[in-house]
Parts: C-alpha cells; sequence; structure tokens
C-alpha cells in the first residue's frame, strides 16, 4: 500500500500569514502614526525651513516664492497627505538643504549605521549574554559584582566621552586601532574607484571583492566605536539576561533536573536559557533597533557618516523631506525587527506557534 | 564548566581587538599628499555658481579660477586670472576683459571667451542664493545675453549704471563668478537645469585640482592637474575628511594621521601648544559679532545710552578668555582685509563713564532690556558678560535664548529689544557690509526690508548717511573710495543702533612641515595649491 502524502497543513500555514499580514498592518499604522506627530511636531517648532536655505540676504519676495515651490504655504492637512501619497510610491521627496532624493541620501548613510549597529549588537550580544549568566548563577560573587559594576559604568558614563577616551587609549596611546572614520584615505580611494560597492557596507563589499587590505583597514575602523556601542548594548543584555535567567533558575522544572543529576552546564545553557532566549531575544531586537536609529554622538565624535548624523543634521537645518524620510527607516527597522523577533519566538516557543 | 567557555570566548574576542593592531598602524600621511579635517557639513551645493558656504566655496576655489584674483601672497591685491587685461570704458558701464589663451578645462576642452561669458550669464539664469552679487549690476535672466557678450577672445560686461570699477572687480573675484567649462557643463544638463545636478558631484574647471570625489558629510578628494597654468601644484592629491569634532581632530593631527586640522577648538589649540610637531597658523576671518538695538523701543534710541553701551562692554576680557583665539576685538563694520577697514579700537570697558552717560540719558533706570541670543556656548557666555557689565550701569539684561533660525526670525521681525548677531560678508568688497549696515532707504514695516540690517532693528540712518552709502559704491578713484568707507564706518560706529564688538580669528593647527597654507583671510578662501610639504 502506498500512502498518499498528507497536503500541507492549512491550520499550521494560516497563523503564520495571518501573522504576517497582522505584522505589515501594523508597520503602515506605526510609520502613518510616527509620521503625523513627527509631522505635526515639524509645524509646531518655531523655525522656518525655508531661511536656512535662502540666506541671509533673501528678500521676503523670494522667501515667498520657495516656500510655494517647497509647497510650504498649503494648509497642513495638504501637505501631510501629498507627502504620504508620494512616500506610498517609495518617494520621500528631495531635502530642502541640498535638493537631491532623500531616498538616495539615506541610502548612502543607512548602510555605514547597520554596519555599526550590527556589529555591536553581535558584540554586545557575546559578551552580555554570558556575562548575566555569570552573574545570575553566582549571585552575590565577585564576578557577579564585576558584571553589575561594568554595566552600571555602561549605563552611566556618557558615550561621547567613553568614545574620545576609547580613542584616546586604544588609537592615541597603544596604537591598536586606527582613527575616526570609515577607512584611512588611501582605503577610501581604492573602495571608491576600484571595488565595486553591493550594500554600502564596506565590511562586506572588500570581502566580497576579496579586497582583504580594505577589508583589515575597515576592521580596525571600526571595532572602536562598534565596541564603544556594544559595550553599551552589553550593559543592557547582561543586566536583562541575569534577571531572566535568576528567575529560571528558581523555577520546579531547573530543581527537578538538578534533582535527576542532569550536569549543571546543561541545565543552565539547554533548559534554563531555552525560555530565558524568549524575553531575550526582544530584550536584543530593541537594543538594536536602538542602535540602527544612528547613536550621533559616536558618530560625531568617530566621524562616522551614519544616519544619527544625518537626522540630527537635518533637523537643525528644519530640512523636513530628510527628519520624514530618517523617521520612515528608523520605523521601518523598528517594525521589522519587532516582526522578526515574533517569528523567532515561535521558532523558539512552541507555545507561541498557535 | 560553560561558564568559563563564556569567559574564554571574551577573551577570544579581545585577542581578536588586540589582533588588528598591525594594520591600525599609520605613518605620516604621503609626501605629496594632503589630508585636511575640517566639519564640511555646512555645504549644500559645490556648484560654484550656487555655493555659497565656506566649506563649499573653499572647495571651489581650488577646482576654479576667476577672470580676475585675489593674489593669496598678497591680501586684498587683484591680480589676473583667466583674464590678462581689463578696462572700462569712460562712461563706466561696460567692462572688458582679455580671456588668456593657452589654458585648459580639467575635461581638455580649452578656455574660451565663450565659456567665461557663458558662466557669467549661467550665474544669473540659475539665480540660486549667491547670484545678487552679478545681478546687482542690473544683470537680470532676460537682458543678460545683452549685457554679457564675447568676441574673439574678449568678453564684454555691462552694467546698469556706473559703479565703482573696484566694486565690479571686488565682485568678480567671489566664488560665483567662477569660470565652468560650458561645453561639459551643457552636455550634463537634465530637464534645464543647466547642468546644476551634475555640477553638485563633478568639477568643470581651470583650477588646480580637479574633483575625484564628493561624499556630503564624508568628505572630498582632489587631484592635481598637471601642466597648469599656474605651475603644477606640489601636493597631488588633497583629501578632505569630514571631522565634526575638534578633539577627534586634535588626536589625528597629533597621531600625524592628517596634516591639517580647521576646526579645533581654543583648549584643543591650547593642548598642542609646545608639541613640536604641531603647529598653529592665525589669521582673520569675515565675520562681525555685534549688538542691534532695536529703535522702536525708545530707551534704545537714546544716543547717550547706545554710546553708554559701547562703554559698558569688557571687549577685551572676552577676548583673553572666552573668545581667545577665536576673536578680536574690532570696532567697524568692515573686517579687517577689506578696502577701508577701520583698525583703531577706541571704546574699552569703562563703566564710570558708562554710568555718566546713562545719567545724562534721562532714561528711568533700571532699565530692563529683552536681549534675543542664540543657544550657542559661547555667544551663552558672551551674553553672560554683557549681562554681567550692563547691570553695573543700570541696563538688566533678560535673557530670550532660541536656537539660530527662531532668533533670526525674531530678528527680521523686528521683534527683538536687544539682539547679539554675527555679519559675514558675501563677496570681498566693502559695498557688502555698507550696504546693510549704513543703508536702508525705507524705515517703515510696510517695507520688510529685511536684507537691510539697518531695517531689521529699524534704524533710519538718514539722508546723509544713506547718500554717502550710494556714493561709495560709485567712487571711480579707489583712494576715494578708501577714504568715503572710514568716515562711513567712524559715523556708524559712534553713532547708531549697532554696537560692533569682535572680528573673527581663525586658527588652523598643522603639522610642523606644511608651509604654505593659505586659509584666505577675510575676502579670500583656501588654497591648496601653495602647499609644500
Amino acid at each position: 500500500m502506498t500512502s498518499i502524502p498528507a497536503p500541507p497543513s492549512r491550520s499550521r500555514l494560516l497563523p503564520l500569514v495571518k501573522q504576517i499580514l497582522l505584522g505589515l498592518g501594523t508597520l503602515a499604522i506605526t510609520l502613518l502614526g510616527l509620521l503625523l506627530i513627527t509631522f505635526i511636531i515639524a509645524r509646531v517648532v518655531p523655525t522656518d525651513p525655508v531661511l536656512s536655505i535662502v540666506g541671509e540676504r533673501a528678500t521676503e519676495a523670494q522667501i515667498a516664492a520657495i516656500r510655494e515651490k517647497l509647497g510650504l504655504d498649503l494648509p497642513m492637512w495638504q501637505q501631510f497627505a501629498i507627502y504620504v501619497w508620494d512616500a506610498m510610491r517609495g518617494d520621500l521627496g528631495n531635502s530642502i538643504k541640498t535638493g537631491a532624493p532623500v531616498a538616495s541620501e539615506i541610502a548612502r548613510y543607512f548602510p555605514a549605521t547597520l554596519e555599526l549597529a550590527t556589529l555591536g549588537t553581535i558584540f554586545g550580544t557575546l559578551v552580555g549574554v554570558p556575562a548575566g549568566v555569570l552573574a545570575a548563577t553566582r549571585p552575590g560573587s565577585i564576578s557577579d559584582q564585576i558584571v553589575r559594576v561594568v554595566g552600571l559604568m555602561g549605563y552611566s558614563m556618557p558615550v561621547f566621552w567613553l568614545g574620545l577616551i576609547g580613542l584616546l587609549v586604544f588609537y592615541g596611546q597603544l596604537d591598536w586601532v586606527a582613527g575616526p572614520g570609515r577607512l584611512d584615505p588611501t582605503y577610501d580611494m581604492m573602495m571608491e574607484f576600484t571595488l565595486t560597492s553591493y550594500t554600502g557596507m564596506i565590511l562586506i563589499d572588500s570581502a566580497l571583492n576579496g579586497a582583504w587590505d580594505v577589508f583589515g583597514n575597515a576592521v580596525s575602523h571600526i571595532i572602536l566605536p562598534a565596541g564603544l556601542l556594544g559595550y553599551v548594548s552589553m550593559a543592557y543584555i547582561s543586566r536583562m539576561t541575569r534577571s531572566f535567567m535568576m528567575n529560571e533558575l528558581g523555577q520546579e522544572y531547573i530543581t527537578t533536573a538538578r534533582v535527576k543529576g542532569m550536569p549543571e552546564w546543561r541545565v543552565i545553557w539547554v533548559h534554563a536559557m531555552k525560555n530565558v532566549l524568549v524575553p531575550l531575544i526582544t530584550v536584543i531586537a530593541l537594543s538594536y533597533a536602538y542602535l540602527l536609529e544612528g547613536s550621533v554622538l559616536t558618530e560625531t565624535i568617530f566621524a562616522w557618516p551614519g544616519l544619527g548624523s544625518y537626522i540630527t543634521d537635518a533637523l537643525f537645518s528644519a530640512d523636513m523631506p530628510a527628519v520624514l524620510g530618517g523617521t520612515v527607516v528608523v520605523g521601518v527597522a523598528f517594525v521589522t525587527l519587532n516582526m522578526a523577533s515574533d517569528i523567532l519566538y515561535r521558532l523558539v516557543d512552541p507555545r507561541a506557534r498557535t | 564548566m560553560h561558564l568559563k567557555h563564556g569567559l574564554g570566548r571574551a577573551a577570544v574576542l579581545a585577542a581578536l581587538l588586540a589582533g588588528t593592531a598591525p594594520m591600525a598602524l599609520m605613518a605620516e600621511t604621503p609626501a605629496d599628499t594632503l589630508v585636511l579635517a575640517d566639519a564640511i557639513d555646512d555645504i549644500v551645493s559645490i556648484d560654484p555658481h550656487e555655493a555659497f558656504e565656506f566649506s563649499g566655496v573653499d572647495l571651489n576655489n581650488n577646482t576654479y579660477d576667476t577672470l580676475i584674483e585675489l593674489d593669496p601672497t598678497k591680501p586684498g591685491e587683484l591680480v589676473p586670472g583667466l583674464a590678462e587685461s581689463w578696462s572700462v570704458s569712460d562712461d563706466g558701464m561696460t567692462y572688458t576683459f582679455k580671456i588668456k589663451s593657452g589654458i585648459t578645462f580639467s575635461s581638455g576642452n580649452p578656455l574660451t571667451a565663450e565659456d567665461a561669458a557663458g558662466s557669467l550669464r549661467r550665474v544669473v539664469k540659475l539665480n540660486k542664493t549667491p547670484a545678487f552679487i552679478l545681478t546687482q549690476f542690473g544683470l537680470t535672466p532676460e537682458n543678460v545675453d545683452q549685457m554679457i557678450t564675447f568676441e574673439g577672445d574678449t568678453v564684454t560686461l555691462k552694467t546698469d549704471k556706473a559703479y565703482a570699477p573696484s566694486f565690479v572687480y571686488n565682485c568678480l573675484t567671489a566664488g560665483v563668478a567662477n569660470i565652468v567649462d560650458m561645453k561639459t557643463v551643457m552636455a550634463n544638463e537634465v530637464e534645464g537645469d543647466m547642468g546644476n545636478a551634475w555640477l553638485k558631484a563633478n568639477s568643470a574647471g581651470t583650477g588646480a585640482y580637479v574633483l575625484k570625489s564628493f561624499k556630503p558629510n564624508e568628505g572630498y578628494v582632489l587631484e592635481a592637474r598637471a601642466g597648469h597654468w599656474r605651475g603644477d601644484a606640489k601636493i597631488k592629491n588633497v583629501f578632505m575628511q569630514h571631522v565634526p569634532e575638534g578633539a577627534t581632530q586634535r588626536l589625528l593631527l597629533e597621531k600625524g594621521d592628517i596634516d591639517v586640522a580647521r576646526e579645533m577648538t581654543p583648549t584643543d589649540i591650547a593642548g598642542v601648544e609646545g608639541n613640536a610637531d604641531i603647529k598653529v597658523q592665525n589669521d582673520v576671518g569675515g565675520q562681525i559679532y555685534y549688538l542691534a538695538l532695536n529703535q522702536k523701543k525708545a530707551e534704545l534710541a537714546n544716543p547717550k545710552v547706545q554710546e553708554a553701551m559701547r562703554w559698558a562692554v569688557d571687549y577685551v576680557g572676552m577676548t583673553d578668555s572666552i573668545l581667545k583665539g577665536q576673536w578680536v576685538v574690532h570696532q567697524a563694520f568692515l573686517p579687517q582685509g577689506f578696502l577701508g577697514a577701520l583698525t583703531e579700537t577706541p571704546y574699552s570697558l569703562d563703566v564710570e563713564k558708562a554710568k555718566a552717560l546713562m545719567a545724562e540719558s534721562g532714561v528711568t533706570l533700571p532699565l530692563e532690556v529683552k536681549f534675543t541670543v542664540r543657544n550657542n556656548q559661547e555667544r551663552l557666555d558672551i551674553a553672560t558678560s554683557l549681562q554681567n557689565t550692563f547691570a553695573q550701569i543700570g541696563i538688566n539684561l533678560v535673557l530670550d535664548v532660541g536656537d539660530g533660525a527662531q532668533g533670526l526670525e525674531v530678528y527680521r521681525g523686528r521683534l527683538h529689544e536687544m539682539t547679539l548677531q554675527t555679519w559675514g560678508p558675501d563677496y570681498p568688497d566693502p559695498h557688502t557690509n555698507a550696504s546693510t549696515f549704513a543703508s536702508n532707504p525705507d524705515n517703515s514695516d510696510e517695507a520688510k526690508a529685511t536684507g537691510y540690517l539697518a531695517w531689521r532693528t529699524a534704524w533710519d540712518p538718514g539722508a546723509e548717511i544713506n547718500a554717502a552709502t550710494d556714493a561709495a559704491v560709485v567712487e571711480k578713484d579707489t583712494a576715494k573710495r578708501e577714504a568715503m568707507y572710514q568716515d562711513l564706518q567712524t559715523k556708524v560706529r559712534d553713532n547708531s543702533a549697532f554696537v560692533f564688538m569682535f572680528q573673527q580669528a581663525r586658527q588652523d593647527a598643522m603639522r610642523a612641515n606644511v608651509s604654505g597654507f593659505y586659509a584666505g583671510g577675510a575676502t579670500d578662501s583656501a588654497s591648496y595649491w601653495t602647499v609644500t610639504k
């Protein structure tokens, strides 16, 4: 007898499709809300974007002409509707300051931030999770105290100060890493004129091109700012891991496992960790999303041309299309990471699959 | 056990970090390369006919040339640029320029009179922010093809009236009058933009360098042109890195990773003093710090109160402390370096004299004045000093702090009482400041003449000063013109709604082996082709 293969279960696929649709719906609503709030704040602030581009000499007539050209003379709801309609078609408008399309400007700045934030999150997770576990398994011990103090320092020390001290020590004194910027000028030239850019992320692009000297230079440039961001997120991740893990280690199933004679590493890293992972994924995703907004101070000190400095510059020059464009990207990053962590939950926790 | 593994992983990571060390080591920058660090996020455009910010104009100064130039080695002196000679007709309304032969653009195209005329026409037709520097001679998009013409190797420029020739020539040294390769530019025209979008990422000039790459908020790369008409530049490659933070620039400079740091703070400058590898070059900039007193507030229109205020500013105290190295005492509307600029500084802090003047003024004391100041540390420091000294003569300053654009809106709307402002010249001719500080043809609210600083602060200079400003801009004799501006500055300094305090100083820190770096002073822009290492 041949067995007839069972058709794919509709009951298993449906929740996933439903969740994705729900996610997309959330994305749309979140973005609309974000845009609306940013738009209102931008209009409430008594700063005239036109003044920042026409210069001090401009006459009232010139200012009025530019205001009309930019559509700033229209009622606010109309400006908002036009913006949303254009954004839906992928047109984020042109920057008031430079006149260049915001989408292409963001495409240039975002990869720099993405590269930095990803590496920072990897550092933060690789160090933060074991440190949190270490602290949780020996509460009150010296190692717990060390993790706590190091974590507190990450929370409380101003990031620009840490950045400058980091530069002074590792670049200025020890010569372990390269200075600010993404590449040394000569490698930068090489990257720009002889290599192909696929993603805008130098580490990936140089590796894809097989340009290992450029890759090495990029690593030595990124290691310090990424390490700094990693430290800040490590502080958060280790504290949360400690608290989640301590909670799990107090559960009855852990006592049962220990009574059954299971090795301690298995109790912690297999049984307890499985349950800790669920909330931890959210913590890591949130910390990643936070870094993706672009850390303005880190970017300033390390002369890193990322999204944070782009949005800040845009805010200072009241360049609303650029601010809104940046907001859209940050919003998309947040919602996408949220969706990704939801999907990861489902993989980790069978209860979430229903 | 696994916990140890966790630590082991951290140790591996630390080892990885340490393993990058050899790659990071970098010696001095190459001998034929100049690496600069500056905050270049002010750049809006590098199209020479649109660029109007310091960093963009500095860049263009090295990739383009003008018909007439300011000589980097003799500041203030006009020398031939792309024109070998020039003259003005007897009626003072027609200027003729003979274009040098044998000069090529970076594309290889030869420079022609057609390019020169086409470039100046392009300024007027594009009509971007700095276009007024040329349109003030009566040029409009409609008439410019008739007003600027060419024939053979000669370009002719007609003006609507007989201005002082020195005024016209000075304006032609400004960045907006750079000559572009019209064939290349127009070949890259998109939707009638006259190549504007293309020139925001490329250069098409006759300058000592050609733009290899420009990344906003990141930096730019220039490459020297072989066989340049001025002689080949010693520095073959110029790298400009956008480094906004002064302390970071200092670290890069100390390490020898950059040659010139252009945006170091006084603290950082003080920090490198005594370092034999680094030298600091002092220069002046064109910006002026001044107080504007709104004449709609009766007490501030009282000449005795105005004079008292001039004696109640701790000029030297501020330049010796909070403004050290950044600003110098300067008490006239023309910055040092301009034709006719007054260098004397008759006012100093004299509380007793100021008190006596306040008593003579008849104003009820204490006088409360709202003081609009931009939210920036340096300005707040100045405001605090003024608050202190003004309080001693019976004037209580109430700070009204906001961001730059907010303060500017208040000022342009005549809504301030007293405001602390800076003003930078738009082009290297005295008229640029005279026309705004010493001219206000219609002081009524309806005039909305926001381009005049005198109007903004509701000050009517009176028929005599208005007429003197108009006369100075058409005076043909340069020596007489100089005397006229000196007289104007004295009058405005001693009796107006303005209190002039400081002129910008500039400090560029560089490696000791760098010489010939010219920052441009108050009238010109940076030159890289003069640098040797």
